[in-house]
């Protein structure tokens, strides 16, 4: 079987084995709490994103309702925005009857400043294809919920456990023709991100 | 690429060489990849403990891959994924394909894989009667074009946007001499979304496989893989068996290295973590070999095996950037490529270790400080030794031996070079000698150090 016969070829010819480098001194290096928000929404806003501020779930249905035209298809992951499609409530449906969904709304619970990657397990997305097969995205996100980097982002994902994750940083994007960047290669043509001042918790679950 | 023709790099580059303008467009967008790359690895202060860190990750990766190989797959069993592993390409294509037929699937979509065109999945699948589309924008391209990429991070990186637009009216129905790449990039979301919405089965690469937890990791921008992945029923995952990494953790030393190694970005849209099937639906995940065992058993080019795919060593390579991806006539070009293909079959790739200045730029911008030029020169010697080595080296070798084992033949040789120089210069200001291509030959000094030297004794006495 193949499965012992590359075992055994890859025993024979590994080499001695070597420790792991300690990942304490980047952690460290990286660690600070300045200016999170700050830094996440210069970089978000630089990778495509659109990032608002807001005071509470009111503040973005004023947003949405502004940018969005009545009728079309939204699923909300968030119960406190009720207006919308509760994907709590539609998670029985195949993932391809989400094909004609204008816009996704989901929470996350922890941002990168660094990059503007913020994390979504599948228990925030309910179904795992809404981030990508909605025309437009929007992720709601604490204030509080910054890290600077993935070193401290991975430490609080610890060791939990989830089927699916993604790390989504803005809208899905595209060099491929002569390098120029086109917003909109098969996923969301947009990411909103909505911080919240107050804490997210309260609206969530 | 299987090099149909023949042909060597030298020969092969030569042929994208004839048309200038676009050597020159070629070198400078890869430069200014390079330079995007640059200005993302300065504003991080602990760049070059990252990249020493995560090359000493993968030290410790490759010294216990066995163990490591194990753990993943007792995890990724316990996740609900099917592991499968094949000795070499051919083995991962039957694979492939049995999992398709179980299913009675005739149709795949594939996010990028370079292990896939490793293994020439598509043509294998073509003659087995199974289409397979391939969905990352640019690998589309190449595939309608009837190209295998040039580059494994920027598949088209070659082409122009005109002749896309030509291939996308031929072959997608846009608007004749349409050019913009956002008309163009639309007209492939179209397309694509169609065939993500109807594809029971999608095949994806892997960028990192993590064996604490048996997840594994894809990085996208287009969000194309998991279009494909999470539409179908059956998602089947092809890694090489040095994708592994030891912990969730390490993933924030990787992650952050990757694309800004790649394409000046601090990240990708998408760096998606895969841990558990959705119901009613199947992971599969098929560990491949393919002679990566026996690299790990060379000393002096196992390192090769840390490499993560961010194709920063071809950015910034002079002859890479001059000669474009598909002379190299692998999968993997560039000066990766170029250390990797000859450990796969050394006379079919006994010129790629010779395509490079070994000027060490590649090693330079390696995140995970692989001796590039090192091992390329390594090659160089182990190719010489084995007797593959290109033929019209071999002769100038064998002259440039004999003529410096014997003084006295040196000295008259060096006479004649010069008298050569001095009045016959197209003798060798021709297309006949290699070294006068794209080069002045010098001017020849009067005497040699040696004349002048022994003349300045006799002054002196």
């Amino acid at each position: 079987m193949s499965r012992e016969k590359i075992l055994a070829a890859v025993k024979k010819n590994q080499f001695t084995s070597t420790a792991l480098p300690d990942l304490e001194i980047l952690s460290a290096l990286t660690a600070t709490s300045d200016n999170l928000v700050q830094q996440y929404t210069g970089v978000a806003s630089a990778g495509g994103c659109f990032v608002y501020e807001v005071n509470d779930l009111e503040a973005i249905k004023d947003i949405l309702r502004k940018e969005f035209k009545p009728g079309v298809k939204i699923i909300s992951g968030i119960q406190g925005l009720d207006e919308y499609t509760y994907a709590g409530n539609v998670m029985q449906e195949s993932s391809h009857s989400f094909a004609d969904a204008e816009l996704t709304i989901l929470a996350s619970n922890l941002g990168v400043a660094e990059n503007g990657a913020l994390w979504l397990t599948e228990n925030q997305m309910n179904i795992r294809i809404l981030p990508f097969i909605s025309q437009h995205l929007a992720v709601v996100i604490g204030k509080d919920a910054f890290v600077p980097t993935m070193a401290q982002a991975y430490a609080q994902i610890g060791n939990a456990d989830y089927g699916y994750g993604a790390f989504i940083s803005g809208p899905s994007k595209t060099a491929d023709i002569e390098q120029s960047l086109v917003i909109g290669a098969h996923g969301p043509r947009s990411l909103s991100v909505f911080i919240l001042i107050q804490p997210l918790l309260k609206y969530i679950i | 690429m299987s090099n149909a023709t023949g042909k060597s790099h030298p020969q092969l580059a030569a042929v994208f060489n004839q048309d200038e303008p676009r050597v020159d467009w070629h070198d400078e967008t890869l430069w200014w990849i390079r330079q995007k790359r640059d200005v993302q690895a300065h504003k991080l202060p602990e760049w070059e403990l990252l990249r020493e860190t995560a090359s000493q990750i993968k030290n410790n990766v490759l010294s216990n891959l066995s163990t490591y190989l194990e753990q993943f797959e007792a995890n990724a069993i316990n996740n609900g994924v099917i592991v499968h592993w094949a000795a070499d390409a051919k083995e991962h294509n039957q694979i492939v394909h049995q999992l398709l037929q179980e299913r009675g699937i005739n149709r795949m979509v594939k996010s990028k894989s370079m292990l896939t065109e490793e293994c020439h999945l598509n043509e294998y699948l073509k003659e087995q009667g199974i289409d397979v589309i391939d969905s990352d924008l640019g690998e589309r391209i190449v595939q309608l074009a009837n190209e295998p990429p040039s580059h494994i991070v920027l598949p088209c990186i070659h082409k122009k946007k005109e002749e896309i637009g030509d291939i996308f009216h031929e072959h997608l129905g846009s608007a004749k001499g349409e050019s913009d790449p956002k008309i163009l990039t639309e007209t492939a979301r179209q397309h694509l979304r169609e065939v993500f919405l109807t594809r029971r089965a999608a095949l994806t690469g892997v960028n990192f496989a993590i064996a604490e937890t048996g997840e594994f990791v894809i990085c996208t921008n287009e969000g194309n893989a998991d279009m494909g992945a999470h539409l179908a029923e059956i998602h089947i995952a092809s890694m090489g068996i040095e994708k592994i990494i030891p912990e969730r953790k390490h993933l924030g030393v990787f992650l952050r290295l990757l694309t800004r190694s790649a394409t000046g970005q601090p990240i990708t849209t998408y760096s998606s973590h895969y841990k558990k099937p959705q119901e009613d639906t199947a992971i599969h995940i098929i560990i491949v070999d393919n002679g990566r065992s026996i690299q790990l058993g060379r000393e002096d080019f196992r390192n090769s095996l840390k490499c993560i795919r961010c194709g920063a060593c071809m950015n910034t390579c002079p002859v890479y950037r001059k000669s474009g991806g598909h002379s190299y006539h692998t999968a993997v070009a560039g000066p990766i490529g170029s250390i990797l293909a000859p450990n796969l079959d050394m006379k079919k790739y006994a010129d790629l270790p010779f395509a490079s200045t070994l000027c060490g730029s590649c090693s330079n911008v390696c995140p995970v400080k692989i001796d590039i030029h090192d091992q390329l020169y390594k090659w160089r010697q182990v190719i010489v030794k084995e007797g593959y080595s290109p033929a019209s080296k071999t002769i100038a070798m064998k002259a440039m031996a004999f003529t410096l084992s014997s003084p006295g033949l040196y000295r008259s040789g060096g006479k004649m070079g010069r008298l050569v120089f001095k009045y016959a210069p197209f003798a060798v200001n021709n297309g006949l000698n290699p070294w006068y291509k794209h080069r002045e030959m010098p001017k020849a000094p009067e005497e040699s150090f040696g004349e002048w030297y022994s003349k300045r004794k006799e002054g002196k006495q």
